[in-house]
């Protein structure tokens, strides 16, 4: 169940807030609600078992706020987003150049934060060399270290959370699988979480393992991507090649269980949309011959020196500054920070299987990270073959639950390759009022800024593979 | 550290050898939706969440440049529309934009003619190898995915001259995907004139041909960049990207 509470001014709603920080919950979203002619700010915060949404209205015609950002600083992207989405200020708040909106060209000017001599700036992107999505990176350097970074994603953005109002529930499955093409999947399983618990519709246990399946296997088919990129970062053409032909081998086997690569149509309100058009036996025979492959492959990475002296000690992330921020998905698990909403707030069949021996990590830099991946990736094998050896027999299987559109709220979570998605959605007479999305890469993309300890221009492209993050997801 | 040559052994040759043989894969794959002809239907344009179907005078057409694939239309009116079987074939690329409307009106068979002609005749040193640039102008990710594939061992679209490139002055090929942002606007036509003629811009997907469904925000790159190739899916799939590729450079037809 998520809890919405409504406090009587922002400075009450920023004390409640950190007080629940303080006892150990996690900020997860600070956003600006319009509502009738008011403007609420909207906060969630995460804790074992649910997510909580706060709210606090601003005084009608109020062009100011007081900023969270000093107090809570996971809140400076989400403030900057507020700014630029409604034109409020929150006073305090460190730095509101422009985020997801271009703004004004003359704010466009190459900042400067570190002065000294022979120090020059480098803006690398939007459009940047080799097959990526455009975003900009401005890397503040005296020739190899870097000891500031920007990062403009406004670029991309698409307007997502202006485009569900008014939509049909239908319709809004169909956006939240292109809110974040590589995650498609945990986008339409927060969304339909929430429509789900709207409407007070549990879903049949075999549609619940047929979700399982298809998240497992984005998973899959996202950290093998992030292996593919790092082994290229390191100019190791073989390894390069062979994380490349597995990724292709998870998205056509995906294909061939749902006919998307992406696992679209699969998830819907109430259940899935079909069942895998291959027998369980046979899927459970594809998933362990490819589990033996990538498992071979990725033990010879982790030995090849070579490829870990370039991952040992590049852009670590602290412990303490993970927590402090909450950072999700594997950047979190890597730094000691474990959050998954798969064991903390579990969804469709995750209560009824076995989640495996969790390794820790706390190093927090590249290798952490690519190791938590690897850890992942075995992890998502063991779910999907227990989801499918649980899977009843064909003749009495129930696709979907009755699931009609109610009026109501709630968050709806998911736990994507990236880490935890969260949709706050709205439905008013069978529509979509407001739907607000929040992808891990766009919590998560903002500690890129501080990864950059003692790293050189050479790391940048580690790093950045190793934080494996959508720009879509983020810009939204 | 030779162990990787041992793993490069592993699975011999994996890639495909099309378009000089079939491939089983590109064959199976469901295509674009098609309209079965002469199909009348006055309420069939409610079904599609992109608007990508139309019945004036109660016939039905579909434009694959908005369609996302969602298949609602084929599931509620299987006596109008179909899926298309194969990721490549003339049918998965469109030289020009009314060309995507199925079924196709008859002055459109005149209108690609025209385009290819035109094509060929300013592609016509473009036959042996290709450099190609690829530019995102506000892709939902997974169409990078599938053109980072192409680079992948299965694909791998050296085999047919072709090559991907940092620098829009090498480029000879435009590939933009995405729905056409405001941001990506300056940056695509910066990139667009930074290229030497002739220079070709195929816009893959139904994002970059209409929007896709932010359609009624964004409305494509065409507006940007004058688009030569279009090629239909929510993503395209590799093949189909890869069959708009040598169908821009006169390799295929």
């Amino acid at each position: 169940m998520t809890i919405t509470s409504t406090e009587p001014s922002v400075i009450a709603l920023w004390d409640t807030l950190a007080a629940r920080i303080d006892r150990g919950d996690r900020f997860a979203g600070l956003f600006a609600v319009p509502r009738n002619g008011a403007v609420m700010l909207s906060a969630q915060v995460a804790t074992s078992g649910s997510v909580d949404t706060l709210e606090a209205a601003l005084p009608s015609g109020a062009a100011g706020y007081p900023a969270l950002t000093p107090r809570v600083g996971a809140a400076f992207w989400y403030e900057r987003v507020i700014h630029d989405e409604t034109g409020i200020v929150p006073e305090g708040h460190p730095r509101l150049a422009p985020l997801i909106r271009p703004g004004n060209p003359e704010d466009h000017a190459l900042p400067r934060h570190v002065a000294g001599y022979g120090l020059f700036t480098i803006p690398h992107g939007p459009v940047r060399s080799g097959v990526f999505e455009s975003m900009e990176y401005l890397v503040e350097t005296p020739g190899e270290a870097i000891p500031h970074l920007n990062m403009r994603i406004f670029y991309k953005h698409r307007g997502i959370a202006a485009r569900f109002t008014g939509m049909t529930v239908a319709d809004g499955v169909l956006l939240a699988e292109r809110a974040e093409g590589i995650a498609s999947v945990a986008h339409t399983l927060a969304f339909c979480h929430a429509v789900e618990a709207i409407a007070d519709c549990e879903i049949p246990r075999e549609a619940a393992l047929v979700r399982v399946v298809h998240a497992e296997l984005e998973r899959i088919a996202n950290h093998l991507d992030v292996a593919m990129r790092l082994a290229d970062a390191a100019g190791l053409a073989v390894a390069t090649a062979r994380f490349a032909l597995h990724k292709e081998r998870v998205l056509r086997l995906v294909s061939a269980l749902c006919g998307s690569r992406f696992g679209r149509g699969v998830v819907v309100p109430g259940g899935v949309s079909a069942f895998p058009r291959k027998r369980p036996a046979e899927i459970l025979g594809d998933i362990g011959k490819l589990e033996r492959q990538v498992t071979a492959d990725a033990d010879t990475l982790m030995a090849t020196s070579s490829f870990l002296d370039r991952l040992r000690g590049t852009g670590p992330l602290l412990p303490g500054r993970a927590r402090e921020h909450g950072a999700l998905g594997p950047i979190g698990k890597a730094s000691g920070y474990a959050d998954d909403a798969r064991v903390a707030r579990p969804y469709d069949a995750y209560p009824l299987l076995d989640a495996g021996p969790v390794a820790q990590h706390s190093a927090g830099d590249a290798m952490a990270r690519l190791r938590v991946r690897f850890d992942e990736i075995a992890q998502a094998f063991h779910f999907i073959k227990q989801a499918l050896s649980d899977f009843p027999e064909r003749t009495r299987l129930t696709l979907q639950a009755p699931c009609p559109p109610a009026d109501g709220r709630a968050v709806g979570w998911a736990e994507a390759p990236q880490g935890e998605v969260l949709y706050d959605v709205t439905l008013d007479e069978g529509r979509i009022a407001r739907c607000q999305p929040r992808s891990a890469s766009f919590h998560n993309l903002v500690l890129m800024h501080e990864v950059f300890a003692g790293d050189i221009l050479t790391d940048f492209p580690f790093i950045e593979a190793s934080f494996g993050l959508s720009v879509a997801g983020a810009a939204l | 550290m030779n162990l990787w040559v041992l793993r490069g052994l592993r699975d011999g040759v994996v890639t495909t050898r099309w378009p000089r043989r079939a491939d089983e894969y590109a064959d199976s794959w469901r295509g674009p939706v098609t309209v079965t002809a002469g199909a009348n239907a006055p309420d069939a344009a409610a079904l599609c969440p992109t608007g990508a179907i139309t019945a004036a005078d109660g016939w039905v057409r579909l434009d694959q440049g908005k369609c996302v694939l969602c298949g609602r239309c084929v599931a509620q009116r299987p006596d109008v529309f179909a899926w298309s079987a194969g990721a490549t074939g003339p049918g998965a690329a469109a030289l020009a934009r009314q060309a995507l409307v199925v079924p196709q009106a008859p002055e459109t068979d005149e209108a690609v003619e025209a385009a290819r002609a035109a094509l060929a005749e300013r592609t016509a040193a473009l036959r042996r190898s290709v450099h190609v640039r690829h530019v995102d102008a506000g892709s939902d990710g997974s169409e990078e995915w599938e053109i980072q594939a192409l680079l992948g061992p299965v694909y791998d679209i050296q085999r047919l001259g072709v090559f991907f490139t940092a620098s829009p002055r090498h480029a000879d090929v435009l590939l933009v995907t995405g729905a056409g942002t405001a941001g990506m606007a300056g940056p695509l036509r910066t990139t667009y004139e930074g290229m030497p003629d002739p220079r070709v811009v195929i816009a893959a997907g139904a994002d970059a041909a209409s929007g896709g469904l932010l359609g009624e925000q964004l409305t494509g790159v065409a507006g940007t960049v004058p688009v030569d190739v279009w090629v239909p899916g929510s993503p395209p799939s590799p093949f189909g990207i890869l069959n708009a590729l040598l169908i821009a450079t006169g390799k295929l037809r």
